[in-house]
């Protein structure tokens, strides 16, 4: 099988654009990531579309009708919070089947703001605030309190997470806010639900981000090794019994389960991963990926925010992108935004908050249902 | 045909609260035979040991510990906040998420693994018919 090599990646400035459609921001991520490539959507033999909240609604082939209808096959991808990951996944797939040798990857979305979903119910009464809370930072409060319980985690250390980022996206100017935000901010913001404060929750945003990737015969045929970046491993769970999982989303053991496929494949282990861009969706969910993903011992992922080994300049920097929790969380977009911001440093041309010497990156997202994908990217030397 | 049965009384907030006649009200579950997992509410397959026909109707218990919670500040619109979102492990299996009341919602003052009971109350809310609802609740439990 061949090897699958991103050759092109961009992404839109994430932000509010209520003005603008989904199809258009998708279609302006396509444009740039083919730019990227010196290629154009004649130069494409399938499109995998990510959009999650119009997924009846073909955006892939709206895309297309904004940026040239070729005639490929389209596949649209809805898969929650790991929608975009699930599309450039179905596109790696095919490659690496020998179907096509150059296919297009889109995740987009337009958000609203506050809190996802509503309480509303068509049969009954609305059980939230009764049967407990169902809304996402909630899940994710409760299982940071999990964490708390087994390990002691503080809330002082789940806050360092947003810190850390929200100081990252300063370096990026594609990140909805570049805002310093510090600890005593961060704790003191607005309480959501105990210990995720206002700014320990991932922005909502609009975005679009878009890769191409080729068969290894195809990035010789046309030159383009010279800033391709290979992908080592793609691997997908979804959650296994464990026995909270039904009241308790249980996103460590499709994590750990997700990424033991992708370090097995990639014949890497978390050592020799440079930087990580992990699904903070929200402040306790960066603490418990440490530790899913191997970047520390079980149990030890607050010391490891504290020690700073995951902040730029450390051992392991973790979403220097800023992550979803300052750079935005445009849920069908997120996972291939993940793929642009390493494959960038990859390639060393991520300016300001370039990790030096980089040659493996970790991209890391899950959904609630639940999906996990990770990919890990090496450059090319 | 006889007469259509006429609602008398306060619905089930889930299907899985159970409010026979002549007794308390309860919770149920279901139980593989085959591994032992406990399901809140109906099932026909283990997802666990993959057994199709192993699953049986069974009382869950009316006490448990605190597993894990959040005390919730911001909800959706209309919900009253800030309350306690719980998720109990009930003694003999079976994990449950309710509110848990009679409690001070301050993190302060709660601790995982506390005991806890399971007790059943109007919901507080009505749907559009005006039909009243029993829900479960946990509130600490006395210590041993």
């Amino acid at each position: 099988m061949s090897d699958v090599y991103v050759v092109g990646t961009d992404m839109i400035k994430f932000g509010r654009f209520p003005d603008r459609t989904v199809p258009k921001m998708g279609g302006e991520a396509a444009l740039m990531a083919l730019a990227d490539a010196g290629l154009s959507i004649k130069d494409m033999q399938a499109f995998y579309c990510g959009n999650l909240m119009q997924s009846g609604n073909t955006i892939g082939q709206k895309i297309l009708a904004e940026i040239g209808q070729t005639g490929i096959p389209v596949v649209n991808c809805a898969n929650a919070c790991a929608t975009g990951a699930t599309a450039f996944r179905e596109g790696w797939t095919a490659i690496k089947a020998g179907l096509y040798d150059a296919v297009l990857c889109v995740g987009v979305e337009q958000m609203g703001r506050g809190l996802l979903g509503s309480g509303d119910v068509q049969e009954g009464i609305p059980t939230e605030g009764i049967l407990g809370s169902n809304t996402m930072p909630t899940m994710f409060s409760e299982l940071g309190m999990e964490h708390q319980r087994k390990y002691g985690t503080t809330f002082e250390q789940f806050a360092k997470v947003s810190v850390k980022n929200h100081h990252h996206s300063v370096a990026n100017p594609k990140s909805m806010y570049q805002i310093e935000t510090p600890l005593d901010v961060v704790m003191n913001a607005e309480m959501i639900s105990y210990p995720n404060t206002k700014l320990m929750c991932s922005v909502n945003v609009d975005g679009a981000a878009a890769a191409v990737i080729m068969s290894e015969k195809k990035v010789k045929e046309l030159g383009l090794m010279s800033r391709a970046v290979r992908v080592k491993a793609s691997a997908m769970t979804s959650d296994p019994y464990t026995p909270h999982n039904l009241t308790l989303p249980d996103f460590n053991t499709c994590t750990r389960m997700c990424v033991e496929q992708a370090y097995e494949m990639a014949g890497v282990g978390p050592e020799d991963v440079n930087l990580v861009e992990l699904h903070d969706c929200f402040a306790t969910a960066e603490i418990m990926h440490y530790e899913n993903l191997g970047l520390c011992d079980e149990g030890m992922g607050g010391q490891l925010i504290d020690s700073g080994a995951t902040q730029h300049g450390g051992r392991v920097p973790v979403n220097v992108s800023g992550g979803l929790l300052s750079k935005g969380h445009p849920l069908g977009a997120t996972g291939i935004a993940g793929i642009y911001e390493i494959t960038t440093h990859l390639r060393g041309e991520a300016g300001a908050r370039q990790v030096e010497g980089a040659k493996i990156g970790m991209t890391h997202v899950v959904g609630l249902g639940n999906a996990c994908a990770i990919h890990i990217l090496e450059k090319v030397s | 045909m006889t007469e259509q049965a006429v609602s008398t009384g306060p619905l089930p907030i889930v299907p899985f609260v159970k409010l026979p006649e002549d007794a308390e009200p309860y919770l149920e579950g279901y139980k593989c035979q085959a591994c032992g997992a406990v399901y809140v509410g109906e099932r026909n397959t283990c997802s666990k040991c993959f057994a199709t026909d192993k699953m049986e109707a069974v009382k869950l218990a009316g006490t448990g510990r605190l597993y894990t919670y959040t005390v919730v500040y911001r909800s959706f619109p209309g919900t009253k906040v800030p309350f306690v979102s719980a998720v109990v492990d009930l003694d003999g299996g079976g994990t449950i998420k309710g509110n848990l009341i009679n409690i001070e919602p301050d993190p302060e003052k709660i601790n995982t693994d506390m005991p806890v009971k399971v007790v059943f109350a109007d919901a507080g809310r009505q749907d559009k018919q005006g039909n009243s609802y029993i829900s479960y609740f946990f509130e600490p439990a006395e210590s041993a």
